[in-house]
């Protein structure tokens, strides 16, 4: 978390070291680099063990944060981390990517006066730990109960519907259309947010436990889902997340250096673009960059490209500051490491030169008018305020929208009127027998927790439905 | 892996055939379909149109014209080798419908590409003219195959080594004339197909172009892949790579497959000048 705007207070919370900004916004290694064991336990006892914990009331999967809390505090940290497991099966990664601001530590009493407690930090410290000098030993596996459950999508919600249900005996096997597992977490968020190392091990933990991880399998294209039941699977899940990259549809769009965030992303991570010559995949080199959008997309393709050595970069978002989705520690981090805001701002159209390659953008300055049907205020054009932005790259992070690769193949489906899975809230069925659905592709983006909360409530009805029928 | 189980060198070795065993894909896979390949780790996600599927042996047959590095690398793969990643079958089918007569034009490895297609349009019933071209007569490719896969097939070269001297817009123009064309495929060069749908134009003949983009994902993800048709932004790999050549914007396709020219150059340079050293 970001110590920005430490209040001096009596007992303040203990900061996580981080990389200098300088030195860091010109690599690819973890920003903050984690709490040592005393520090970890300083911070736990700033925890009142509270009777009615708010904290948990804010987390999407009901942590026991006290709880656990409590178990760093006695130096417990093998009691801590099972604690933790019980509620969420990738706490390396939640402690790292959870928006904690708006979840426990936005409920936390001591943030009433001064600082909440760094629960995300904490939760991360318990996981490190564990990976670090835990025993690695398996949880039980309760014998074998014959039943085939193929999960399509290896995302955080996939993953963790894996997870649960080869621990209770099915027989799991993970499809995904990418060469290498993770969703999101391999492919979207940056190795300096989160370590790809430690997705591998969370994928190497569910191998271990004996799921199968298929990748190259593209559901829809290479298999369908009533080949998948032909083929003897029993239950099917669907997290095949939002992947459908918005664009502004503004003119000149199709300019070379005009790259959605996915493929930007994509590049730099999944295909380790940033080693290049020495990995065989390109990536654009801007000099002066720009970003549209203003959440967590934007912020990590916008460290992303000055950590490619840019001149500047950018973060062009149409609202102001307060609307920005991204995580505040991001927002932090990014203007820390030299990124400016734009805000207010919106482009019209881009501008580029004979060889079609980008050139700059002309943009609008923009001011609040009334509240819109988010309840946030709608932006409107100042008229006459057009202006020139140059730049020679622009990465667009104006959000996702859900793919129809797999869900037009599979026509008994149903799909609200954004193309979005219809499932139900409390178990994720859909409208298709066998077939359950979560994450992205169901909420349309949103978070890692969501996505694993999601897929907790469906791996337990996939089970009753296993055991008990539908 | 998925092991190559046959491999040729066509076109004076410029030009490289790999079966490969991919069981899933090959059960799959229609003309007009394609895959990604990607040979090891580090590798480049590289699509290429199926040349060739073999249910029965679980075999895709690709075809490719060795040009940077990533197609370097796969030139050194020999049987018993085997690439890491293989993903599809990718992209839309080719639309296939009896209509009569029907012209097939293939340039360069466009030709593989264009086999299947050629031989599933003749297997329906439509009366099969094919023209094939490639710079001299060392250069061409699958010409049995095509003739076998075609009614009536005509060559043209560059230079004029073998077939008709000059380009296969020539012979179409002649065959055109002739009247009565109902469809044209084109697949080739991006200068190539653009010149044959301003022909077919013209007459009023619909022509259905293959577009080769560069790609990350092939699944519709990351947009990298948008070609502009009639005016509105598609992605290729989902939405093609076969498209309506009267409405495809060729001059912005080509622009944008050169974005990484400069990197591709370097690489590739590098790659032959260590190979080379060993
Ligand atoms: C750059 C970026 C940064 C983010 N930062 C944060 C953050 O800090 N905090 C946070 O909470 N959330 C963040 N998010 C959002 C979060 O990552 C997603 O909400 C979450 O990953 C959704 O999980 P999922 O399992 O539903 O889908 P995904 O993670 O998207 O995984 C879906 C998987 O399914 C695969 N797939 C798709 N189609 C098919 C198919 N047809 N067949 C087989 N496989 C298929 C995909 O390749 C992918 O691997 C971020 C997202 C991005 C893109
Ligand atoms: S609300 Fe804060 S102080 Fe209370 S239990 Fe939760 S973390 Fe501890
Ligand atoms: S290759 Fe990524 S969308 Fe087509």
């Amino acid at each position: 978390m970001a110590e920005q705007g430490a209040k001096k207070q009596k007992n303040p919370r203990v900061a996580m070291p981080e990389q200098e900004p300088k030195v860091r916004a010109r690599n690819f290694l973890e920003v903050p680099t984690g709490y040592t064991v005393k520090m970890a336990q300083e911070e736990a006892v700033r925890c009142l063990q509270c009777k009615k914990p708010g904290c948990v009331d804010g987390c999407p999967v009901g942590v026991d944060i006290p709880g656990f809390i409590d178990l760093i505090a006695q130096g417990d940290m093998t009691g801590a981390i099972r604690n933790l497991w019980a509620k969420n099966a990738l706490p390396a990664v939640c402690g790292r990517v959870c928006p904690q601001e708006i979840q426990c530590e936005g409920k936390c009493i001591v943030g009433k006066k001064g600082e909440p407690v760094a629960i995300g930090n904490l939760e991360r410290f318990a996981a490190d730990y564990e990976r670090e000098f835990g025993t690695g030993e398996l949880p039980p596996v309760e014998p074998a109960t014959g039943k085939k459950v193929a999960v399509v999508g290896s995302g955080p919600s996939g993953l963790t519907v894996a997870g649960d249900l080869i621990l209770k005996g099915h027989d799991v096997t993970i499809l995904e259309a990418f060469h290498k597992p993770g969703g999101v977490l391999v492919y979207g968020i940056p190795e300096f947010r989160l370590p790809k190392e430690i997705v591998a091990q969370e994928v190497d933990f569910l191998s271990r436990l004996g799921a199968k991880v298929e990748c190259n399998v593209v559901v829809g294209r290479t298999v369908s889902i009533d080949e998948l039941f032909e083929q003897g699977y029993d239950a099917v899940y669907v997290g095949v997340g939002a992947g459908l990259p918005r664009f502004m549809n503004i003119p000149g769009e199709n300019y070379v250096g005009i790259l959605s965030a996915n493929e930007y992303l994509t590049r730099a991570n999944l295909m380790k673009a940033y080693k290049f010559p020495d990995v065989d995949t390109p990536i654009p080199m801007g000099k002066n960059v720009v970003v549209l959008g203003a959440g967590n997309v934007a912020m990590d393709s916008a460290r992303t490209a000055m950590r490619l050595g840019a001149e500047s970069v950018k973060i062009v978002y149409r609202r102001s500051r307060e609307e920005m989705p991204a995580r505040i520690a991001e927002i932090h981090h990014a203007e820390e490491e030299g990124i400016e805001l734009f805000l207010l701002t919106n482009p019209t159209r881009y501008l580029g030169n004979e060889d079609g390659r980008l050139t700059g953008m002309e943009c609008l300055k923009m001011e609040l008018g009334e509240p819109d049907d988010s309840g946030r205020r709608r932006p409107v054009a100042v008229e006459g305020s057009e202006f020139e932005l140059e730049c020679d790259l622009c990465i667009v992070a104006v959000g996702s929208g859900a793919n129809p690769l797999l869900t037009s193949e599979t026509p008994d489906m149903a799909l609200n009127k954004w193309g979005n899975v219809v499932a139900d809230l409390k178990t994720g069925k859909t409208t298709k027998k066998g077939v359950w659905a979560g994450g992205d592709i169901v909420t349309g983006a949103a978070t890692v927790i969501l996505a694993m909360g999601a897929g907790r409530d469906a791996a337990n009805s996939i089970h009753d439905y296993l055991t008990l029928g539908w | 892996m998925f092991k190559i189980v046959r491999r040729e060198e066509l076109s004076e070795g410029t030009v490289v055939l790999n079966e490969i065993e991919a069981p899933q894909i090959a059960k799959k896979a229609l003309p007009g379909q394609f895959v990604i390949l990607k040979s090891g780790e580090d590798g480049e996600r590289i699509p290429l149109t199926m040349a060739d599927t073999d249910k029965e042996k679980g075999t895709i047959t690709i075809i490719y014209m060795v040009v940077g590095k990533s197609t370097e690398l796969f030139k050194t793969l020999q049987v018993g080798d085997g690439y890491e990643d293989v993903i599809g079958p990718l992209g839309k089918p080719t639309h296939l419908e009896k209509v009569g007569k029907v012209v097939c034009v293939g340039g360069g490895t466009g030709v593989a590409v264009l086999h299947p297609i050629t031989r599933a349009l003749k297997q329906i019933g439509n009366d099969v003219t094919c023209i094939i071209g490639a710079r001299n007569k060392g250069l061409l490719m699958l010409e049995d195959q095509m003739r076998e896969a075609s009614h009536d097939l005509r060559i043209c070269t560059d230079d004029g080594s073998y077939g008709h001297h000059g380009f296969v817009t020539d012979v179409l123009a002649d065959v055109l004339a002739g009247g009565d064309i109902k469809e044209v495929v084109a697949i080739g060069p991006v200068p190539m197909m653009k010149a044959v749908s301003n022909m077919t134009r013209e007459y009023n003949v619909p022509t259905l172009v293959s577009l080769n983009p560069i790609m990350v994902d092939g699944t519709g993800m990351c947009g990298g892949c948008r070609v502009s048709v009639g005016g509105e932004t598609k992605f290729a790999c989902v939405d093609g790579p076969e498209f309506d050549g009267h409405l495809v914007d060729f001059d912005e396709l080509n622009l944008r497959l050169r974005a990484y020219l400069d990197d591709e150059k370097n690489c590739h340079r590098d790659f032959c000048t260590i190979r080379d050293a060993q």
